[in-house]
């Protein structure tokens, strides 16, 4: 592949990169709450990945009008706000649990809360 | 009635979703919970209506009017229709048993436990019915999002560590199908799973989709719980509530592999899978893994709870065997499988729940003397493990019975021999129990000293699932039409 094309497709490259780093931080940190931050991260580059491909240089909003012709697809728009809302969801329900495990364990460390005797139980 | 027909795909997804809502606005415990049955009872019977009419046509249903490809689709065929009745028909079972179970839930609570509950039921129910993919998303995060919630209410402060596992591994999951649908919407342009078949066929071999198609067959079996990427299954089943236990793994993981079936044989078609996506080793080479691990390791268990929930991760190897054989026969016995395996799994947690509730705990060794304590109720543990093992004239032995001969017609007889060999295993972790429950030594004063008698919902749950087992073990006719009907629609869309 040469300079040039990673060049041209320079903002998947960036996303690509994003998502990598978010999911490096799930697997990697102890502590759940950057765990939830780095999901957050992977979950977001999603969303660039979808708004991306949709815009056209030099396409407009879809409206039928004299004198355009390129419009820009709004569609991953519509989808990302779907998946926006899902991701603050599912984040609100992780810091709710993690609040909860921190009241019952005294720690939001995961290596601290693995007790092998309790767990295998 | 002639006039509501028509809006059946619909009205089964959205009448648990509006009883989910009731149930949040009522806050009476007791009304809650009949109100939560009604809507289950009433889905599952639109379920068995689409089911007994869907096999002469397809049911498309356009959402709002705006027809397919623009508008979202709901597309009813004999393949979802029989998942449908699975989750509805699990789905009542499950919440019918509940009150007398969840003893951990305050009252306070309980309003907002069977209102979830019938939002996990939308979410599955909505998956299934959907033809539109990232509809197909929203559901899935509605299910997982519930089932979260549901399996942090359990007893133990365990239960919120599992229940936060879970949402980290279920949302990566559920991120990686997105992205693979992505892939294949940026590459074909449309969303709707029917539109999607016929656009991708002159492209299957790119680059983007065959990288889509990587990520959702991943995140999929993330959400199916298949081997090695099982492992949030065995402390969410363990901790949950006995209920949602129960639902789950009757539900969940089979919704994921209907969807993944769906993919793999309507979209993409099983040559393309298996052949040139080269998948056919790797599916058996896990499905054996996935045999061998979870039963060798529910042997060794000392929970009755976390043995039944290796023991999922085993029958699911048996599932995705039969996807890999790919041929009618193979398809015909997953397909009864995910039915059988489903009520069995099902009654098997109705009965540790009952046991937990009337003996105060589910450790193996505790339960010396149970047999003899609640004889109804570990005799139906009998039957149903009798089922699992598949013991001829049972759904198990069906489902094992189909995939046991499409190996062979492929001339994989050892494969043949392995499914009948690992079922052995099966009869070691199940044995186990039995035992302790028959013939552990138990002192005649502390089996006098306990009440014996379940309460009446839950013996009702009971009897109605385990009677459903012996039902369609011996009128096989039932099911194995429906599934072989199922099996030739996947089959014949690739032709």
């Amino acid at each position: 592949m040469t300079g040039n094309q990673v060049l041209l497709q320079l903002n998947y490259w960036l996303i690509i990169m994003i998502m990598m780093m978010g999911f490096y931080v799930v697997l990697a940190h102890s502590n759940m709450i950057k765990k939830l931050i780095g999901l957050g991260i992977f979950q977001t580059s999603v969303y660039f990945l979808y708004v991306v491909p949709g815009k056209i240089i030099g396409g407009t909003a879809p409206i039928i009008a004299s004198g355009y012709q390129v419009y820009s697809n709004p569609l991953p728009h519509v989808l990302i706000l779907t998946a926006i809302v899902v991701g603050v969801a599912t984040l609100a329900l992780g810091l709710a649990l993690v609040t909860r495990i921190n009241e019952a364990y005294g720690t939001i460390e995961e290596n601290d809360l693995y007790r092998p005797d309790e767990w295998r139980q | 009635m002639a006039s509501i027909t028509p809006h059946f795909p619909i009205l089964c997804v959205v009448i648990p979703l509006f009883g989910a809502l009731l149930c949040a606005t009522i806050r009476n415990s007791r009304a809650t919970w009949l109100l939560a049955v009604c809507s289950a009872l009433c889905s599952f019977l639109c379920a068995v209506f689409l089911l007994m009419h869907a096999n002469d046509r397809v049911v498309s249903y356009a959402i709002g009017g705006w027809q397919s490809p623009i508008g979202i689709e709901y597309r009813i065929d004999s393949f979802n229709a029989y998942v449908l009745c699975l989750i509805s028909g699990i789905g009542c079972l499950s919440v019918l048993y509940a009150p007398s179970a969840i003893s951990e839930v305050s009252s306070f609570n309980r309003p907002w436990f069977f209102s979830v509950m019938l939002l996990c039921m939308t979410g599955l129910m909505g998956m299934a019915a959907t033809g539109d993919a990232f509809n197909l998303f929203v559901f899935m995060e509605i299910a997982s999002l519930s089932s979260y919630v549901l399996i942090a209410l359990g007893k133990q402060r365990e239960a919120l560590v599992a229940a936060y596992r879970y949402l980290i591994v279920g949302t990566m999951g559920a991120t990686f199908y997105v992205i693979g649908i992505g892939f294949l919407y940026v590459s074909t342009g449309t969303l709707n799973i029917a539109d999607l078949t016929v656009r991708i066929a002159p492209i299957k071999t790119t680059a983007p989709v065959l990288t889509g198609i990587s990520f959702l067959i991943v995140g999929l079996s993330i959400k199916a719980a298949i081997f090695p990427l099982h492992a949030w299954l065995p402390n969410a089943y363990r901790f949950a509530p006995i209920p949602v236990s129960a639902f789950l793994s009757g539900t969940a993981t089979k919704v994921a592999l209907y969807i993944l079936l769906r993919f793999i044989f309507s979209v993409l078609g099983v040559q393309f899978f298996l052949g040139t996506f080269g998948l056919y080793e790797v599916i058996v080479t896990f499905s054996l893994g996935a045999i061998l691990f979870g039963s060798i390791v529910a042997i060794f268990q000392k929970n009755l709870r976390r043995m039944l929930a290796y023991s999922s991760i085993a029958q699911v190897g048996y599932i995705t065997l039969g996807i890999a054989l790919a041929n009618e026969n193979s398809l015909t016995g997953s397909l009864i499988y995910i039915v059988g395996h489903g009520l069995t799994k099902v009654g098997l947690f109705f009965v540790a729940g009952s046991l937990l509730a009337r003996l105060g705990s589910d450790h193996i060794a505790d339960l010396a003397g149970a047999g003899r304590r609640m004889p109804w109720t570990v005799g139906s543990f009998i039957f149903l493990s009798l089922n699992m093992l598949g013991i001829p004239g049972t759904i198990g032995f069906l489902g094992k019975w189909y995939i046991a001969l499409a190996a062979a017609e492929r001339g994989s007889w050892w494969l043949a021999v392995i499914i009948i060999m690992t079922s052995l295993l099966a009869l070691i972790y199940m044995g186990r129990f039995i035992e302790s429950a028959y013939f552990s030594s138990c002192s005649d004063e502390k089996i006098k000293s306990q009440a014996n008698s379940i309460p009446w919902n839950m013996g009702l749950s009971l009897a109605i699932l385990t009677g459903l087992c012996i039902w369609l073990g011996i009128d096989t006719a039932i099911l194995t039409d429906k599934a072989r009907a199922a099996a030739l629609l996947l089959l014949g869309a690739n032709l």
